[in-house]
């Protein structure tokens, strides 16, 4: 009797979450139907995003904008990142004297913990006049977004980075130096390419965050509707669109915003699962 | 004077953060062309002692040596001991290879894990490298296994095949030294019959000194025996007399079984 009632609850709770990410998908799906049925794919490409003063069912709507936006910031935290992330793991796996190990540990752990709001506060007051009076701008835009959206997913990174050069097993690395390789061969040769499905993941779990982070990210990047023609420049991202317009809108405008939530949630899908793939196929060896 | 290639020379070692030495006044002859077995029970230091002698123990810091290692090259002495320099500790894991208790071939092709000591070692012409490539696989027995599949992952093959890759990677640097840690420990006992055969061959070439926790392993295989014991050389001597009439009563326990 207990047993069969554990074996259904346990039952319930795993195919719940089946069921909330399919319901999840629906209700995206559904209520963009509107805007899906009236733009298409070339939502995608268009930059207009106009709401009809008189009638919510009209206007003109596109994706175009806060879809490069969220792309642009991506990128430049990534570019700026990955290296970053990837020089922490090394240090604290081959590098840092015994004692250094853990404190700088735990300092990334705790960065890793800090609410993103606190990131877009310091970026917007401290950072982005450092940007402005270094590269011109307004301070706020795809470069300050990028550079703290950087900051926030380095942790991330770096922790993941580091357990997976943390397995590469002594005995591969002494023989390494026992061939007569330095420091930075050894690094170069052997634990790079052991480490290499550890680090491809972690770089694909960070960029999953980096498309949806909002908090931060609506500090910093100027919030307009405007295609950037240079990286100081300000825009905005899928997230933030969403986020400062969904009180107001409505009809129409609603319905593209849900169509917009549906191509995030679909990229977003996408990159987590193949940062599953690659983990499980690790596994599996 | 017998012909040497290394010998310890009231040798002691430490760890980090240990007070006690793991090895005492050790004083152990290592004979050009021939192979000396180290044998003992485990904690005897018979492996701290194979790993002072290509200096991979400075890895780790805060060991301490005492006394010497010299290696005899070329007519001159050196003792190891004494370099310093990152380039000079590199030459010596050149002229002393090592091979470990499990096989460790690294993460890219049969090819480029033979070829990879050479190439750190500066070797660039393609030719010289394709032909010292292959006379390592053959000196390793392992050439008609490997020959059709050169530039396929090394880590597709099996463990036998693995250890004898990672002989042939080191035989390949022309070494005047190679120590083996327990090489055949993780390996079934054809694969273990193999590398044994492989190792009585390279002895032409090449002095090696083997660790070994087989004691059949050492009577079958070795020309000298140093028998160890907490920390201690408690006998050095031809593999025979180490088997059929040694000096010390501690010895004869070991070898017949008694403890250890």
């Amino acid at each position: 009797m207990g047993g069969k009632l554990f074996k259904n609850f346990s039952f319930f709770s795993a195919t719940l979450s089946f069921f909330i990410l399919v319901g999840i998908f629906s209700i995206l799906f559904i209520y963009a139907q509107d805007s899906i049925h009236e733009f298409g794919f070339h939502f995608l490409g268009s930059e207009v995003w106009e709401a009809d003063e008189d009638d919510a069912e009209l206007g003109v709507f596109g994706g175009y904008i806060p879809l490069l936006g969220t792309m642009l910031s991506t990128i430049i935290a990534m570019v700026i990142a990955t290296p970053l992330a990837i020089g922490i793991a090394i240090f604290l796996t081959e590098i840092a004297h015994k004692s250094l190990i853990k404190p700088v540990s735990i300092a990334i752990e705790l960065l890793a913990a800090i609410p993103s709001i606190i990131y877009g506060m310091w970026g917007l007051f401290y950072f982005a006049p450092i940007i402005q009076s270094t590269f011109g701008g307004n301070g706020v835009g795809l470069l300050t977004a990028g550079i703290v959206l950087a900051i926030m997913i380095i942790p991330f990174m770096a922790a993941i980075t580091r357990d997976s050069m943390n397995t590469v097993p002594d005995v591969l690395k002494e023989s390494a130096y026992a061939m007569g390789a330095t420091k930075f061969e050894v690094i170069k040769d052997v634990i790079m390419p052991y480490a290499k499905g550890g680090i491809i993941g972690s770089i694909i779990l960070a960029l999953g965050r980096a498309l949806g982070e909002t908090m931060a990210v609506a500090f910093l990047i100027g919030s307009v509707m405007q295609l950037p023609s240079k990286i100081t420049d300000a825009t905005t991202s899928i997230p933030v669109l969403l986020a400062n317009n969904f009180s107001e809108a409505e009809g129409l405008e609603m319905s593209s915003m849900y169509y917009l939530a549906l191509i995030l949630f679909v990229v977003s899908f996408a990159i987590i699962s193949i940062a599953k793939f690659y983990f499980l196929g690790k596994k599996v060896k | 004077m017998s012909n040497l290639i290394m010998e310890t020379k009231d040798f002691s070692f430490t760890y980090a953060g240990v007070d006690a030495p793991s090895l005492k006044k050790i004083n152990l002859p290592i004979e050009k062309n021939k192979i000396t077995a180290m044998i003992g029970p485990s904690g005897c230091g018979k492996s701290t002692l194979l790993r002072a002698m290509n200096r991979i123990h400075d890895l780790y810091p805060g060991n301490k040596y005492e006394g010497e290692i010299n290696l005899f090259k070329d007519g001159k002495k050196e003792n190891i001991l004494k370099l310093k320099r990152e380039n000079d500790l590199i030459r010596l894991r050149q002229d002393v290879g090592m091979i470990f208790q499990k096989p460790t071939p690294f993460p890219m092709s049969i090819y480029d894990n033979v070829a990879y000591g050479m190439r750190l070692a500066d070797v660039k012409n393609k030719s010289e490298l394709d032909d010292r490539v292959e006379k390592a696989l053959q000196d390793a027995a392992i050439w008609k296994e490997t020959k059709d599949r050169l530039h396929t992952s090394a880590l597709g093959m099996s463990g036998g095949q693995q250890q004898r890759l990672c002989i042939a990677r080191a035989v390949a640097l022309k070494p005047d030294v190679l120590l083996f840690d327990e090489p055949t420990s993780a390996l079934d006992p054809i694969s273990t019959g193999a590398i044994e055969e492989l190792i009585a061959e390279l002895k032409d070439e090449v002095s090696i000194v083997i660790v070994t926790h087989n004691m059949q392993q050492a009577s079958r295989l070795s020309d000298y025996t140093a028998f160890m014991y907490l920390g201690d050389l408690i006998e050095y001597d031809k593999t025979d007399t180490i088997f059929m009439n040694p000096s010390q009563k501690l010895t004869e326990d070991y070898i017949t079984g008694r403890f250890g």
